[in-house]
């Protein structure tokens, strides 16, 4: 810290005038700012991911080997177990749909027919590989992502989901 | 009845909220002592009002009255009662309401508080907590009334949803809401001395255990629902870097900052101006943490189901009272007597840095957390922001501030000695090192970043101790004299010391999850999955039934190194009434660290899928927290605190103390 570093080579005893205190402070104030501006600049250039249901993924052309979360409802008849924990399913917002492969457990909530968010590679256009299933708390709670991509395609409306529940919000 | 006198007392509640918060301040403004003393009055009442209320709404939980939409939504008649009666805030408008009701217990302590405050302070601290009583009782009142009738009424109720009846459910939110809604107290002191202009070390002094306590039970609440996140979700994850986790970490971070800052403004006093912001903003994050977790703005693993109306309504709430109480600080503040600078190296020096990176890591926090939603807004991306982000931002902006923390800690007031206060955390300093080569030379494998985080954690610990182990042995010699020194130094001493080393303790935890392994099997019955030190055998998976789910407890020898253990059960439940299943780890506690199990789904073979984690040391990340949680805990006794009650009839309480 530049308080703390500034010390050692003063001059024992002789106090720093009110001005020169203050501007320690701001200096001090001023880099521990800045270290954070430019580690959140640096984080927020390489480390968010982006959402997109499976006809954006299309739509934008995203190239093979981008990280990015998948959303959307589960293809009834299309899971898929194979040996090793190994999963294929495909994701689809009723236009399109992406092949998911993942290997490991799927969350309890995990069902044909049922919104889902994964997060992975996209390996070859219309092939992603997941490396994590999101959880759901509730069995009738629909990612708001999900709810906008489908709604987006036209195939969602608030009240499909279980009667009774909740609708996933639709604000925009 | 229960429901329409608990619906009646509610809405009563709001009405005495509104007394509360006009006549103190009317009576403070002409001077009029007997209006002004109506605040206390209207305090408890209030809280008496909401308490018979949260009673009547757990009476209709406990017999199961599916006459109410809340009860039919979140009850099952099967449910066991302990499961029943913690429903009532396993949903959005029953928590609302032990919301509120902690909200006006608060009111009612400060009011009953036997603790001197200057009349125009309580009056006003008062006033503020009960306008916040009325925003929230409306709240509750128009958007989320629990006590709305179903009419016809249903046979059967829809159960709580699984995986919130469990024991943590019972204990978590009740903790997290006191140190969510304590800070409202610290709140409405720093409206309060905004409203009257004057500030002072009387009112930091006021203010200190309130917010002591805000921070102990929020530190505890959110250890509790960490630890319930890792055993219940069945992942063994303990914190995902969720919108809604960031809510909780956001208030804790801003209140461990203030409880710092107090402390300089109560012996130095100086950095008024500052603690009152910052007491305002660790409130205002509490108030945005509901907002998030309750308007679905935001998509998180654990929001509630969620109504935009709500949100809406949440918002206005957030808007008129940070938008208000900055606007109040921003005309009052310049009015308020600034205290001196102080030299660049002194305990005061050093708790300012301690604010500064504190603030600035949660405002990185509140960037990562609000950064998506601000995103799609303006551009209609969608993205998440993840642990990689947090990492990157949050995390090297605490280690140099838990660096510095032992060598603050010996700092003296005023004007300190650094190369003394160096050379007296150098032990410390050597040890963890010394801890970090150990493991470095006989710990094959890791990430290199683990060894220096158990060092860390180690020179934490040390230091936290050395200060207090100072003033205790100094030139004293014998046990006697060590014991009767370590009885007289101030219960703060020994707070702040246990709160630094929980910290330490919870960073050796983390540090050792990098050795954490897994492994995923697919396992019949008699075969074997080893993970780490752990291997596990399946013995025999059984059906069995409980009173509202059916189950299949597969059964595991486990052994550790070899050595034979307990064994172990992980069930695979399906709930009937929602016919939702949920995963039942099955975990092994070895020393600190545990053996984790959980299960997949069977193929068609009959094989069953089985994830096995290694987690050594993991209990040390809650137990750090446990241990923060005591040292908050130990100050909030600190004499200093009971001397300021001159007006308790001395007794025998009153014994004497061995000077300091």
């Amino acid at each position: 810290m530049t308080v703390q570093a500034g010390i050692p080579a003063m001059p024992p005893r002789k106090r720093l005038t009110r001005k020169q205190r203050r501007l320690v402070v701001i200096a001090s104030v001023g880099a521990v700012l800045g270290l954070a501006a430019g580690l959140v600049a640096y984080a927020l250039r390489d480390s968010i991911v982006f959402f997109y249901g499976p006809t954006e993924i299309v739509e934008k052309g995203l190239t093979p080997g981008t990280r990015l979360r998948l959303g959307g409802l589960v293809e009834t008849g299309s899971v898929e177990r194979g040996a090793n924990q190994r999963v294929s399913f495909a994701v689809t917002d009723g236009r399109t749909r992406t092949m998911v492969s993942y290997t490991g457990l799927l969350p309890d909530l995990f069902r044909e027919g049922q919104g889902v968010v994964t997060e992975g590679v996209l390996e070859a256009p219309g092939h992603f590989r997941a490396d994590s299933v999101l959880a759901k708390h509730d069995e009738t709670y629909m990612p708001r992502e999900v709810a906008d991509a489908l709604k987006k395609q036209g195939h969602w409306q608030p009240g499909e989901t279980k009667a009774g529940a909740p609708a996933a919000p639709a604000t925009k | 009845m229960f429901v329409e006198i608990g619906h009646f007392a509610l809405a009563l509640a709001l009405g005495v909220a509104v007394v509360q918060t006009i006549v103190p301040l009317w009576g403070v403004a002409r001077n009029d002592p007997a209006l002004a003393s109506v605040g206390p009055a209207a305090a408890i009442a209030c809280f008496l009002l909401v308490a018979l209320s949260f009673g009547c709404l757990m009476m209709s939980y406990a017999t199961s009255d599916f006459s109410v939409e809340n009860v039919v939504a979140n009850s099952h008649s099967t449910q066991p009662l302990i499961y029943k009666l913690t429903a009532v805030w396993g949903n959005h408008e029953g928590s609302m309401l032990l919301w509120v009701l902690i909200l006006v217990l608060f009111g009612a302590l400060v009011a009953l508080s036997r603790r001197s405050l200057p009349a125009k302070l309580r009056a006003g601290t008062l006033a503020a907590q009960g306008s916040v009583s009325v925003a929230f009782l409306a709240f509750t009142l128009l958007t989320s009334n629990p006590f709305r009738r179903l009419i016809p009424a249903p046979g059967e109720g829809q159960d709580l949803n699984p995986i919130l009846q469990d024991l943590g459910l019972a204990i978590h939110p009740p903790l997290l809401y006191v140190g969510y809604v304590g800070f409202s107290i610290t709140y409405a002191f720093a409206v309060a001395a905004l409203i009257e202009g004057k500030i002072d070390a009387v009112w930091a002094r006021a203010v200190r255990p309130w917010t002591l306590l805000a921070w102990t039970f929020l530190t505890l609440g959110i250890a509790m629902g960490s630890y319930w996140a890792y055993y219940e979700l069945g992942w063994g994850g303990w914190w995902f870097w969720d919108p809604v986790e960031n809510a909780s970490l956001m208030p804790w971070l801003a209140g461990t900052a203030l409880i710092h800052s107090t402390v300089v403004m109560e012996k130095r006093d100086a950095l008024k101006v500052w603690t009152i912001l910052l007491a305002i903003l660790t409130f205002s994050l509490s108030l945005l943490g509901t907002f998030i977790v309750r308007s679905g703005v935001l998509t998180s693993v654990h929001s509630f189901a969620s109504d935009p109306q709500r949100g809406l309504f949440i918002l206005g709430i957030l808007i008129a009272f940070i938008g208000g109480s900055l606007a109040l600080f921003a005309w009052r503040a310049p009015l308020l007597k600034q205290g001196g600078l102080f030299a660049p190296v002194s305990r005061e020096s050093a708790l300012v840095i301690n604010n500064l990176f504190l603030a600035t890591a949660c405002a990185t926090v509140f960037i990562g957390t609000l950064y998506p939603l601000v995103l799609e807004m303006v551009t209609g991306d969608k993205i998440s922001v993840g642990p990689p982000f947090f990492n990157a931002t949050f995390v090297p902006l605490l280690v140099p501030l838990l660096l510095l923390l032992p060598i603050g800690q010996t700092l003296a007031w005023k004007r300190g000695d650094l190369l003394g206060a160096a050379q007296r955390a150098q032990i410390a300093f050597g040890v963890g090192v010394i801890t970090t080569l150990a493991i470095f030379a006989f710990v094959r494998g890791g990430p290199v970043l683990a060894p220096l985080g158990i060092g860390l954690g180690v020179f934490l610990v040390i230091g936290s101790f050395w200060e207090v182990g100072e003033r205790i042995v100094g030139r004293a010699s014998g046990a006697s004299a060590i014991l009767s020194r370590a009885k007289g130094l101030p219960r703060s001493a020994w707070g702040s010391a246990l709160g630094h080393a929980g910290v330490g303790i919870s960073v050796i935890g983390i540090a050792a999850t990098a050795w954490g392994t897994e492994a995923i099997g697919m396992l019949k019955v008699g075969e074997s999955l080893t993970s780490g030190r752990y291997t596990v055998t399946l013995e025999a998976v059984t059906p069995r039934t409980g009173p509202n789910y059916r189950e299949d407890a597969a059964r595991f020898r486990i052994t550790a190194n070899g050595r034979e253990l307990e064994p172990v059960e992980a069930m695979k439940r399906i709930y009937t009434a929602r016919a939702m299943p949920t995963t039942e780890a099955g975990i092994r506690t070895v020393g600190l660290g545990q053996a984790y199990i959980s299960l997949g789904e069977p193929d068609a073979s009959g094989a069953i899928a089985v994830k096995l984690h290694d987690k050594p040391l993991i209990l040390l990340i809650w137990t750090g927290a446990l241990v923060m949680a005591a040292g908050g805990g130990l100050s909030i006794t600190d004499r200093r605190f009971r001397l300021a009650a001159p007006r308790r009839v001395p007794g025998p309480a009153a014994l004497p103390q061995p000077a300091e």
